[in-house]
């Protein structure tokens, strides 16, 4: 989970989708559904180059995305974003919460070779925790008091307190201890030359241009019918386009305007199948509570009543995304559909900004408070667009209820270490992905207001607090669910962030791929079962 | 000439020294840091593994041990670790991209004063006539016309429309197969774009220089004597006032010795092109502070090597500049 | 004025007007600063008004460069963009040609260890990591369009020095300098008589292209935050935005793309028309 610069990186595909909440994508062209044949590659484009292909190290989407198909997880979310066995035929819980113990699956073999093991996942878990090891991921581990192998095929970890987001922490892919044991991991050849358990295996690198994949024949799960996954690097997105016009690209991801716009003609649909559900992310404005002029729960009340999000949506995304009210995604279970919203109302923000004691206008129209004017300014990172338009449409509406917006945009690093982490900033837009774990401790929570925290914005609620800790602290669904939509219900009043929107993902797919079924997970969950008539293959070998 | 030369290779060492330890500096001190870019707003993230990856890349030492153990490695040409994930040695990651960025600029640059160069002298012989009215709007267009418009025009156009030539990257799918001679042909398809739109918009500079220089030259009393002679207009233009013309294309041609490695972010996102133009930006986006000392090093070498034969060029175009004094 | 000064005016001014194309562009430079002043009362439009419901449309009678992407009208931000890129153009390239005309001329005319300094520094200064000192300034200062055009300047004058430094290195040693020197001329008449009009050629070509590069080049710093930040106009920031949509909308690059070379264009007429008006030499 990582916003700015990097989550606009995430173009490719987001791969963790909710629901088609009724919003049908453009008919898809009626091509007979043929016979599932093996043979054929799917050609992708990323606008960036995996850094490293062993995820542990890696903390960017392009990494990630290549290591999901050669690595797996003891875990992984299925189609419908519940947590099913991958390298782990099934789990237990302890009836206190504390221990969970993965049966492993039998059989699965290293691309190596070499037999899968739960020697593999307890090396995984003692690299990722050794201080040694540069990763961004060890904390879910530190939750472990012990973890155990008492056989080949058991693997056993104890919690010093019940931790519901654990058991999505083990999703993390499984790394193979034979070729790494002893050895200095940041060193290790596999970064460029990785052996996984994975669907596809890795067949070569050449930096700055592709990585091809090899389908992995012996796979546990049955082998994949398209034999090659070749993955391009192609920077810049129009390019990509254009490359997939020509039929050099299977699959890309489209922005709002080609989707709406440029791809409607009955050529580019007889050609490909376009898809459209609802993104793991949301765009956010939010306030530093630090700031006297945000501490005034009215005076964000007010701020997010003069904001017209439907407008956004409409002029930002072509009416590709869906208004939001809080931070988790429509559609899900930890989603709250009841809660209270302010929506656009000039009156009303009007109405409570004098509530706040902003009532005299100064000459330039601009309200006042003991002669201050109502000025602020909206942060944003380069590099997004879609960031910058919703700025400048924020801008507008509230100049109409007498605020004075300035925007300023700037590089990511500096963004970050100048203004975010010094806490030097009035509002921030910015994104969070949505991770299918509804646990957001780490966003919300009073103690992680520190430098550098991820509660930048600085809010404090007792009683959110309390409801964030219940709601990581039990593995009941229910239980959950309640403290989770309480909290959409607190966040609704305080508004600590003005919710923006959630867009959509915009995926399209060369329509010679067959068995392609949107589900709330997005599309690529099956590519396994992902197949090319004998007769429309183009890349024969 | 030969001590001059010596004397100013010495004082290169010391410059260089003083170049790293500023560029060294600066870079550091501005804000952001590498960890930041790997760790920042990721909630499963905390302030010790922050640390931890600090550590890892000495950046909780002072600056000068940093700077210390840096030149230590340098003395060993070692350029140290990429502090990206992959941590590469920055060598490696430079070598890979050479290759190719060297051989696009040499082929450009040969194009662009192979062009420039008569572009400009013809334009000066015709000077106020349609034609050289004409030349002036052409170079201007490319040089005014944003390089992605064009490269994306001639993309769609030849790529997508007409599908002569490929739109992006350097190899088509399966070009391993092809053979030396079909890979090099596969490949050159791949460059005829992106090299036709990097000359077109480098022409402006070096024949508009070409242009002035050459009419300033033909204005003087030599070149009207020679012509009082009787001697032929080609004659005169090219023994005579070319050569005199020339200072300001050495001085450009010893720019253009940093700008070998160097290439346009812009230009090599836009095709695909893996050049040494992207490796630097996205080192300075994510503060991989030991590759973008690599990259400034090299070119701090060549800058310092490019004025220096721009310094002797000068003289042997024109033997009444004395090099040399106190440098 | 004295007469020998008016009437070196007056033979500049007779040459220049009869110079067509000089004089050409010269009114286009005109009308352009001209456009940019009287910017609101050429259009009916406020640059910054957003109209959500009808972005990226066409050009057409209502909106003669299109519309773009929040939907403002095209032809009213590149007349209002013209205010900040005339500037970035003009001043920018202003202090770039002064400060390497000045480093370059000094260090040539003097020679010796004058110029061994002057040109290490200009090394230094070709090496110096400029991205990131502007990353400083962002963290310290608050955008203006002040800082960018300095910062442009102040890192753009390396190779007018080195160009300007090779003219003069040959000119120095011509016959008619020798000439001054032997009769006792000072340096500054020297200078400023002999050596400076002679080495204005490149000076002139590289303040006209440096006008093109330093309106491109305010666009990428603006977006990094020390710059103009939106919803200001201006020709580079228009460029940008409609390269997203360029298989689209070409209206939005074209246009301001149109501008630009429109600008370096007549102010390369015009400065070509200013050269030979100068030059003694020059009899037409």
């Amino acid at each position: 989970m990582r916003i700015g610069r990097c989550a606009t990186l995430v173009l490719i595909l987001v791969l963790l989708v909710a629901c088609d909440d009724g919003r049908k994508a453009a008919p898809p062209v009626k091509r007979g559904p043929g016979v599932p044949a093996y043979g054929d590659a799917l050609v992708v484009g990323s606008i960036g180059e995996p850094s490293t292909l062993i995820p542990l190290l890696a903390s960017d989407s392009a990494s990630h995305e290549v290591a999901g198909q050669i690595y797996n997880g003891l875990v992984r979310y299925d189609k419908n974003l519940k947590l099913e066995g991958e390298l782990a035929e099934s789990w237990d819980v302890s009836s206190d919460g504390l221990t969970i113990t993965f049966h492993l699956r039998k059989g699965v073999r290293w691309h190596d070779g070499e037999p899968f093991t739960s020697r593999d996942v307890l090396y995984t878990y003692r690299v990722t925790i050794d201080p040694k090891t540069p990763t961004a991921y060890a904390d879910a581990f530190k939750q472990v008091q012990r973890a155990e192998a008492p056989d080949q095929y058991t693997f056993r970890v104890t919690y010093g307190k019940p931790f519901a987001p654990a058991l999505e922490s083990w999703g993390m892919a499984v790394l193979p201890a034979h070729l790494l044991e002893g050895k200095d991991i940041t060193k290790s050849e596999l970064a460029r030359n990785p052996v996984g358990t994975g669907p596809y295996r890795f067949k070569e690198w050449v930096a700055g241009q592709k990585i091809v994949l090899d389908s992995n024949r012996e796979y546990y799960e049955g082998r994949p019918y398209v034999d090659r996954y070749i993955y391009r690097v192609i920077p810049d997105t129009s390019t990509m386009y254009m490359e997939l016009k020509a039929g050099a690209l299977d699959m890309m991801g489209l922005s709002p305007v080609q989707y709406q716009r440029q791809t409607n003609t009955p050529e580019f649909l007889s050609r490909f199948n376009k898809y459209r559900y609802a993104a793991s992310a949301f765009t956010y404005l939010g306030y530093n509570l630090r700031h006297p002029l945000f501490t005034d729960r009215r005076v964000r009340q007010a701020l997010t009543s003069a904001i017209n999000k439907d407008e956004i949506v409409h002029g930002v995304l072509l009416g590709m995304g869906q208004v939001t009210h809080g931070p988790y995604k429509p559609g899900t279970w930890a989603y709250n559909p009841r809660i209270p919203d302010f929506d656009y109302n000039p009156e009303r923000a009007r109405q409570l900004l004098a509530e706040a004691g902003w009532r005299e206008t100064d000459s330039e129209g601009i309200l006042t408070k003991d002669g201050k004017p109502f000025r602020f300014t909206i942060l944003t990172n380069q590099g997004n667009a879609e960031r910058l338009k919703t700025a400048q449409i924020i801008q507008r509406r509230l100049r109409k209820v007498g605020i004075d917006v300035k925007i300023r945009v700037i590089e990511w690093a500096s963004f970050l270490s100048q203004f975010i982490d010094k806490g030097n900033f009035e509002a921030v837009l910015l994104g969070w992905t949505i991770s299918p774990d509804p646990d957001m401790f780490d966003i919300w929570h009073s103690s992680k207001t520190g430098p550098k925290e991820l509660n930048f914005i600085g809010y404090k609620n007792p009683e959110v607090d309390r409801l964030l800790v219940e709601g990581r602290e039990t593995f009941d669904q229910e239980k959950r669910r309640r403290c989770y939509w309480q909290f959409q219900e607190i966040l609704a009043q305080d508004q600590p962030y003005t919710f923006l929107y959630v867009p959509d993902a915009l995926p399209v797919v060369s329509a010679r791929f067959r068995g392609i079924e949107p589900a709330a997970a997005g599309i690529m969950y099956n590519f396994i079962k992902w197949y090319v008539p004998k007769d429309e293959q183009q890349y024969l070998q | 000439m030969g001590i001059y030369l010596l004397k100013r290779l010495l004082m290169m060492i010391p410059l260089l020294f003083g170049i790293t330890i500023i560029t060294f500096a600066v870079i550091h001190l501005a804000p952001g840091e590498p960890v930041e870019m790997q760790v920042a707003m990721n909630p499963r993230v905390s302030a010790e593994a922050r640390e931890r990856l600090r550590k890892f890349y000495d950046l909780d030492k002072p600056l000068y041990v940093q700077y210390g153990k840096w030149v230590g490695r340098l003395a060993r040409l070692d350029f140290g670790r990429s502090f990206a994930p992959d941590g590469r040695k920055v060598l490696d990651k430079i070598k890979e991209r050479i290759p190719i960025t060297l051989s696009l600029n040499i082929i450009a640059l040969l194009l662009e004063f192979g062009l420039a160069v008569p572009i400009g002298i013809f334009a000066a012989i015709r000077r106020d006539t349609p034609l050289d009215k004409g030349i002036t709007v052409f170079v201007f267009l490319g040089f005014a016309v944003p390089t992605f418009w064009l490269a994306l025009l001639l993309m769609y156009v030849f790529g997508v429309k007409l599908s002569w030539f490929p739109i992006s990257g350097l190899h088509s799918m399966g070009s391993e197969g092809m053979g030396t001679v079909g890979w090099l042909l596969d490949m050159a398809r791949h460059l005829i774009l992106p090299i036709s739109v990097a000359t077109f918009s480098s022409l402006a500079g070096l024949s508009r220089y070409m242009r002035s220089t050459m009419l300033e030259v033909i204005r003087q009393d030599y070149i009207t004597t020679a012509r009082a002679k009787g001697l032929s207009e080609r004659t005169v233009v090219f023994r005579h006032a070319l050569r005199n013309a020339l200072l300001p294309v050495i001085t450009l041609l010893g720019f253009s010795v940093p700008g070998l490695i160097g290439g346009s972010v812009i230009f090599e996102t836009i095709y695909a092109i893996p050049g040494m133009g992207q490796l630097f930006y996205m080192g300075v986006m994510a503060r991989d502070y030991p590759l973008v000392m690599g990259i400034l090093v090299i070119g701090a070498c060549l800058t310092l090597v490019g004025n220096l034969l721009a310094d002797v060029g000068y003289a042997l175009a024109d033997p009444r500049i004395r090099t040399g004094g106190a440098a | 004025m004295s007469f020998r000064e008016s009437y070196f005016y007056q033979v500049f001014w007779a040459r220049f007007r009869g110079n067509r194309f000089a004089v050409a562009g010269g009114i286009t430079v005109l009308c352009l600063f001209l456009v940019s002043f009287l910017a609101p009362y050429i259009t009916p439009y406020d640059p910054d008004a957003l109209d959500l419901y009808h972005v990226l449309m066409p050009p057409s009678a209502d909106h003669w460069f299109g519309t773009d992407e929040l939907g403002r009208d095209v032809f009213t931000r590149i007349v209002f963009g013209a205010r900040i890129s005339l500037k970035v153009g003009f001043v920018a390239v202003g202090i770039a040609v002064l400060v390497g005309t000045v480093i370059g001329l000094v260090s040539a005319y003097y020679g010796g260890m004058i110029d061994a300094i002057f040109m290490r520094f200009v090394d230094i200064m070709l090496c110096f990591p400029t991205f990131f000192l502007i990353l400083a300034v962002i963290a310290i200062l608050e955008p203006s369009i002040w800082y960018i055009m300095i910062i442009i300047g102040l890192t753009g004058w390396m190779g007018v020095a080195r160009l300007v430094r090779a003219e003069v290195l040959s000119i120095r040693e011509r016959d008619y300098v020798m000439a001054a020197k032997s009769i006792g001329a000072s340096d500054m008449r020297i200078i400023f008589r002999h050596v400076l009009p002679n080495a204005l050629s490149p000076v002139l070509v590289s303040a006209t292209l440096g006008v093109a590069g330093a309106i491109l080049t305010e666009s990428a710093l603006s977006f990094l935050g020390i710059g103009v930040q939106p919803p200001t106009p201006s020709w580079g920031n228009i460029l940008t935005a409609g390269k997203d949509y360029i298989e689209f909308a070409w209206w939005l690059s074209l246009f301001p793309g149109l501008a630009i070379l429109v600008t370096v264009l007549s102010y390369n007429l015009l400065g070509e028309g200013i050269r030979d008006a100068l030059d003694p030499r020059l009899n037409r």
